[in-house]
């Protein structure tokens, strides 16, 4: 039987969340919620379920629902599962401009799913993203902390050839 | 050689960590500021200086520090605005990962001038990166004694702190912003009351843009006055201009306020020409949200006058014939874009990012959206295009927050400008889904 292992923070991640509170005056401790959530999201497998989510409520000491609409309200969060890694495709129009839509065709033709799904084996999700002050090297996507820019049919075959070794 | 002030030191070696920038003559306006001058006259000299928002909006910062209620007894913010979200605009994040030293040295003197002891610099979530280049950042600063308690020995402490966003355009709006710091949606306030007066956890709050603020140790160093002469008339110093598109050598450029547009365009120090020897067929001038022109009306006013990089040349002829600097996004497009497509694009970001508040921008710009697919389609109607026009009118000005304008104004434009073109689509359905209009018949201007 595969159990879900228990929602808690690491310690190193216990200790960030605290620091991050100390940021703010005494009895705000609400405005941590984005940086925390963001923790959360990367330390719980890349998405916002309802019980991390009421996990984060606890900590800081809010209602559930002040976390849901929170969560529901920035793109950034997930709230169901994504793949390892998320391809995060500019579709805005600067993008658009130098070929993004075309870009984002490409991807979805390799990866066989269309942008919003996930591939089969758990591995990519495609997600369009609104511009991403990146337009100067159009077109572009994001995928964790980095950009990739001026995208080329060869580059995205690079770089998912990288993504599958790795 | 053109006059730089924010770039002035982008190739300095290691001019990205304290030591390089330091050597570059950096934290001189802290140790000047703190050291021998009033809060006060550093306001006063920022406004001498004229110094306008470099968000978009450019409202003079100098007056917007002087409406900060200083009386209330609580604490006042400063909240740098780096949430560059902006369709068409880089040039918040090039600074940061360049020279972030200067952006602290910025915060400091003006956290000083109003008074407050912690500033939040508001990042979108998306720079992961710079986020970590500004905590380091900050980090080497305070190890330097340039920020926390007592620094340089003055008795004024400052924190700073770095605050995540989530992907959210309207918390680059200011109200949309502190709700956000806040730990809730960004949902912009009615105003007023202002931030100056009611802002951050109800105290008086200063919000500015990055450019901003990263402007003020050279006003500091060199005298506002000194800065009020760089430039043409009430748009002083100089501007960052984030430059894409169909252009040569799209990237970041610190121009002098004034600047002819077609040197902007054509000559190689800047956007180097059109690629591939393209016609220009229209510019953005502002960011996604200001009121596209085409190639003639960029170039020169409707009074035939050159169109200079300016507040006051941008929008001569008003809506008419104008646009704005906006945020400097300047977005070049050639012959062959097709203006109902980016426009489509456009107005489906503005559709995505609506808070939802108002029913004109929450339901109007997914009407336009709609209606502009339609077109582009092939299943547009001729009353579709006025139908366009009708509901942008009904947005602009009826909403909360200006998202709604920003959302009105490019269909707005973007119909007066090339109607011909929205025409074309609808009398040849089939043909728009093959080809491009081109360059058409250029609009006439009444
Ligand atoms: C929808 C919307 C989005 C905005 N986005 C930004 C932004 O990303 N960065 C920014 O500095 N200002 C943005 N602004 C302008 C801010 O509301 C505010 O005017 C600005 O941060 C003030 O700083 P400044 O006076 O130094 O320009 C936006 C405004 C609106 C209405
Ligand atoms: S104008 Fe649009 S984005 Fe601004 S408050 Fe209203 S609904 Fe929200
Ligand atoms: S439009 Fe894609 S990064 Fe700006």
């Amino acid at each position: 039987m595969v159990t879900n292992p228990p929602i808690i923070f690491s310690t190193d991640t216990s200790e960030l969340v605290k620091k991050i509170i100390t940021r703010y005056p005494e009895g705000r401790q609400k405005s941590a919620l984005l940086p925390i959530l963001h923790l959360a999201q990367a330390e719980f497998g890349g998405w916002l379920s309802v019980p991390v989510m009421d996990y984060v409520a606890d900590i800081l000491n809010l209602k559930p629902i002040e976390v849901y609409e929170v969560a529901s309200f920035y793109s950034m969060y997930n709230l169901k599962p994504v793949g390892n890694y998320v391809l995060e495709v500019c579709r805005t129009g600067p993008c658009c401009l130098m070929g993004g839509e075309e870009i984002l065709q490409y991807i979805e033709k390799k990866l066989g799913i269309k942008a919003g799904e996930t591939t089969q084996d758990g591995k990519f999700t495609i997600k369009t993203v609104e511009c991403l002050a990146s337009c100067g090297t159009a077109p572009m996507m994001q995928v964790g902390d980095d950009y990739h820019e001026n995208l080329t049919h060869q580059r995205v075959d690079e770089l998912i050839e990288e993504f599958k070794n790795c | 050689m053109p006059t730089k002030i924010l770039l002035k030191d982008l190739h300095q070696p290691g001019i990205f960590s304290y030591d390089g920038y330091r050597k570059a003559g950096g934290y001189t306006s802290v140790e000047k500021a703190l050291k021998s001058m009033s809060p006060d006259s550093v306001m006063e000299e920022v406004k001498t200086a004229g110094l306008r928002g470099r968000g978009g909006a450019g409202f003079p910062a100098g007056l917007k520090w002087s409406f900060l209620d200083r009386k209330s007894g609580k604490p006042r913010y400063l909240i740098c605005n780096a949430d560059e979200s902006e369709p068409g605009t880089f040039k918040d994040r090039f600074l940061m990962e360049k020279i972030p030293h200067l952006l602290i040295e910025g915060i400091i003197v003006s956290s000083f001038a109003l008074g407050a002891n912690v500033a939040y610099i508001y990042v979108r979530g998306e720079f992961k990166k710079i986020i970590k280049i500004l905590e380091n950042t900050i980090e080497e600063a305070r190890t330097n004694n340039l920020v926390g308690k007592n620094i340089l020995g003055t008795g004024y402490s400052l924190e700073i702190y770095v605050q995540t966003g989530a992907g959210a355009y309207i918390c680059g709006e200011e109200t949309g912003l502190i709700e956000s710091l806040e730990g809730k949606r960004g949902n912009p306030r009615l105003k007023p009351p202002f931030p100056a007066v009611v802002g951050l956890y109800g105290c008086p709050t200063v919000v500015n843009n990055v450019e901003t603020l990263a402007a003020v140790p050279w006003i500091i160093n060199n005298g506002g006055s000194a800065y009020a002469g760089i430039g043409i008339g009430r748009s002083t110093g100089t501007k960052l201009i984030s430059a894409c598109g169909h252009i040569n050598k799209p990237g970041v450029y610190e121009i002098e306020m004034g600047l002819p547009v077609e040197e902007f365009i054509y000559s190689d120090e800047y956007c180097g020409g059109i690629r591939n020897e393209k016609k220009l067929k229209a510019v953005v001038a502002g960011g996604s949200s200001v009121p596209i022109l085409p190639s003639h009306l960029i170039l020169k006013t409707a009074k035939g006058e050159p169109r200079l990089m300016s507040y006051e040349s941008l929008s001569d002829g008003g809506f008419v014939s104008g646009t704005m600097l906006g945020s400097g996004g300047f977005i070049v497009m050639d012959e062959d874009t097709c203006i109902v497509r980016n426009l489509w694009t456009f107005t489906r970001f503005y559709h995505h990012e609506s808070c939802g508040q108002c029913s004109p921008c929450r339901e109007g710009t997914g009407w336009m959206e709609k209606i502009l697919h339609r077109i582009e389609h092939g299943h547009g109607k001729m009353h579709d295009i006025d139908l366009l026009v009708d509901i942008s009118k009904k947005i602009e000005g009826t909403t909360i927050c200006p998202l709604g304008d920003a959302a009105a104004w490019p269909v707005a434009s973007a119909i007066r400008h090339f109607r011909d073109e929205f025409e074309w689509h609808v009398l040849e359905p089939k043909e728009c889904l093959i080809r491009n209009y081109g360059m058409g018949k250029e609009a006439v201007v009444i």
